[in-house]
């Protein structure tokens, strides 16, 4: 059990590179906290440091009530899965659990003991005496996390742990990997480029970019309060859309306008958007908060677009559409009938429009 | 391979397959034959009725009996197999070690220190043995074992050097960074994880260092003088040629002899050897 609190962490290569900007986290006791980024953001380096397989440039990682700068992995109370599982290949699967506790000079029932438990907690007690390369790729993925559990680590460290995995296989490990969390208690840090597993499996998400934390918050803050244009577009699948907009004033409201496009800043965002009258920024609308337009639909939050592309998944339809120069995506009811080249009306939600910043890109 | 026409296979495939084969085990065959072939057979014209090149009709194990009574074959074998096993030893002790430090370990002038001892192999033996003969005699090591299990590590050092950075650059680095998040030094991954894994690799390793120090020959010849101290091939070549005359069934039963030990080994680990120069570790 030990909470997880990186201090200003940098990690430079060779001086040239910075991996990461100056980082700062604080994972409590028995928190799952994902990290999300596209690759070559600095979410597997900052893991590593944490892990003690990379060293920091500078700042102070501390695990429980111990400054681990200085440890070595070793000696961090903690184990890690990697994204190929890294199973020693000529031990079997009983002795690759059990290494980590041979090392660490356990007595030889207490091994068998908490080998026994974890193979029962991830069903592989028919599998101990088996070697890694007789094993399926899921039953190797189960292996990797028995090795971490045994361990009684204080705290686990995922590397994409389930890239290597097919896709069904996939959503079943993430559903398996949250009950397991749920069942250790222990505090995880996981990392990975997938946006839905983030999502779904951390207590609190954060999202990197380029070396730099862009924002940390529960799953629902990241998707409804993006602090920037960065993460609005990482988090949710299809992405949200965005237009370039000019802020005007007109007839007492302000207006966000561009070629094809014109909607009045909702009353809860003029205030921050008044000094931006006149000026470039960028309106972002996610897929469900655009709608077909019915008659009672107020005509400031209404434009006319054109129908692209028709994507019927079943529980709902996309619609990829034109509105002037700019393509968005609606996500809309199954049960509309709507086919390509259709000329369409669509309605904004207006509590559900953001707004950021034309150069720095934060949210307004 | 996918041959529809079964001639096709027997002219593209069966036909050189067979040829190559012939080609290279002929000289085997010679020597196994010569070996056995009693001395007026041996010394009768081609051109005599009785003729048989090729095969015998008299087998006899004479020149086998003959060289291990009256020479010292069976001393030359026990010399060259504690010359090749103790300089297999000691140059795949540090090959490992500086094969897993060149592929691992990040440190200054790794690079070039990699490309030094590539170079030093490629210095031909022919020239080092000058330079090494005078170390060797100020050393005063000459005529001793120990002049060739010092000296073959010169060549063998760089070889399973860098045969084994190869295969241990295959190794996932995540194999290690586990052990040592499970407890292990740096130190006690290598060994206990990295080494391990790394068997095909080592085995080939040694198999060629082995051979490569049984056959070694001129380096042999230069630092060992006593009848009593040679090795197998330069003991057959220097003994068993007096003046001008061959003693060509007494020194083909020596070939055959010393190259058993060698074929032995081969076919033992002839797996491991192309999984090691070929083969690569999944995780």
């Amino acid at each position: 059990m030990a909470e997880v609190i990186l201090t200003g962490v940098n990690k430079w290569y060779d001086a040239h590179v910075h991996a990461v900007k100056d980082v700062n986290l604080h994972a409590h006791d028995r928190e799952f906290m994902v990290f999300v980024g596209p690759s070559g953001c600095g979410k597997t380096t900052t893991l590593r440091m944490i892990a003690g397989l990379e060293e920091i440039s500078s700042g102070e990682i501390r695990i429980g009530p111990r400054i681990v700068n200085d440890l070595p992995p070793m000696d961090r109370d903690i184990a890690m899965v990697f994204q190929n599982y890294a199973l020693y290949p000529h031990k079997s699967v009983y002795d690759n659990m059990a290494f980590g506790l041979q090392m660490r000079k356990f007595a030889k029932e207490e091994i068998a003991k908490r080998v026994k438990e974890a193979a029962a907690i991830l069903g592989i007690e028919p599998l101990l005496q088996r070697k890694p390369r007789q094993l399926s790729g899921g039953q190797r993925q189960r292996v990797a996390l028995g090795r971490a559990i045994v361990r009684h680590p204080s705290l686990f460290l995922f590397d994409e742990p389930l890239s290597n995995l097919d896709a069904k296989l996939r959503v079943q490990m993430r559903v398996e990997l949250k009950r397991l969390h749920e069942r250790l208690e222990t505090t995880a840090i996981y990392v990975t480029h997938d946006q839905v597993e983030a999502m779904t499996l951390g207590d609190r998400v954060v999202v990197m970019k380029d070396g730099v934390v862009q924002q940390v918050g529960e799953p629902m803050e990241l998707y409804g309060k993006p602090a920037n244009k960065f993460v609005a577009g990482f988090i949710g699948s299809p992405a949200m859309n965005f237009a370039e907009v000019t802020i005007a004033e007109s007839a007492g409201a302000l207006w966000a306008e561009a070629t094809g496009i014109r909607v009045k800043v909702p009353p809860a965002s003029t205030a921050a958007m008044r000094p931006h009258t006149g000026k470039h920024a960028t309106l972002g609308v996610r897929p469900e908060a655009l709608r077909l337009a019915n008659g009672s639909d107020p005509a400031e939050y209404v434009f006319d677009a054109t129908v692209d592309v028709v994507e019927p998944l079943g529980a709902e339809i996309l619609l990829n559409i034109s509105a002037g120069p700019h393509a968005l995506v609606a996500r809309v009811d199954p049960g509309v009938t709507v086919k390509m080249h259709d000329k369409v009306r669509l309605a904004f939600d207006p509590a559900k429009l953001h707004f950021f910043d034309h150069s720095s890109e934060a949210a307004l | 391979m996918v041959i529809e026409r079964k001639w096709k296979k027997v002219v593209y495939f069966y036909v050189p397959l067979a040829l190559f084969i012939l080609f290279t085990l002929f000289p085997f065959y010679w020597m196994a034959v010569t070996a056995l072939r009693p001395d007026p057979e041996l010394y009768r014209s081609w051109r005599a009725s009785n003729a048989t090149p090729f095969w015998t009709l008299e087998p006899t194990f004479e020149h086998f009996v003959g060289l291990l009574q009256t020479t010292a074959f069976p001393q030359w074998l026990w010399n060259t197999m504690l010359i090749a096993i103790v300089s297999t030893v000691i140059s795949l002790i540090c090959g490992m070690f500086a094969g897993y430090a060149l592929a691992r370990l990040k440190f200054k002038g790794s690079e070039f220190l990699g490309t030094a001892i590539f170079i030093t192999y490629l210095v031909p033996q022919t020239l080092l043995f000058i330079p090494l003969a005078d170390i060797i005699r100020n050393m005063h090591l000459g005529n001793t074992p120990w002049a060739l299990m010092l000296t073959y590590p010169t060549i063998l050092i760089p070889f399973c050097t860098w045969l084994l950075m190869g295969y241990f650059k295959t190794i996932p680095k995540e194999l290690e960074e586990c052990a040592r998040i499970d407890g292990a030094t740096r130190f006690g991954a290598m060994v206990r994880i990295i080494f391990p894994v790394a068997v095909p690799g080592i085995l080939s390793a040694g198999i060629f260092a082995f051979t490569l120090s049984w056959n070694e020959f001129i380096y042999a010849l230069v630092f060992l003088s006593s009848v009593e101290n040679k090795t197998v091939p330069v003991g057959v070549v220097s003994e068993l040629i007096r003046g001008d005359i061959f003693f060509w069934g007494q020194l083909m039963a020596g070939a055959l002899l010393g190259s058993v030990p060698v074929a032995l080994v081969y076919s033992f680990f002839v797996e491991y050897y192309v999984a090691g120069l070929t083969g690569s570790v999944k995780g």
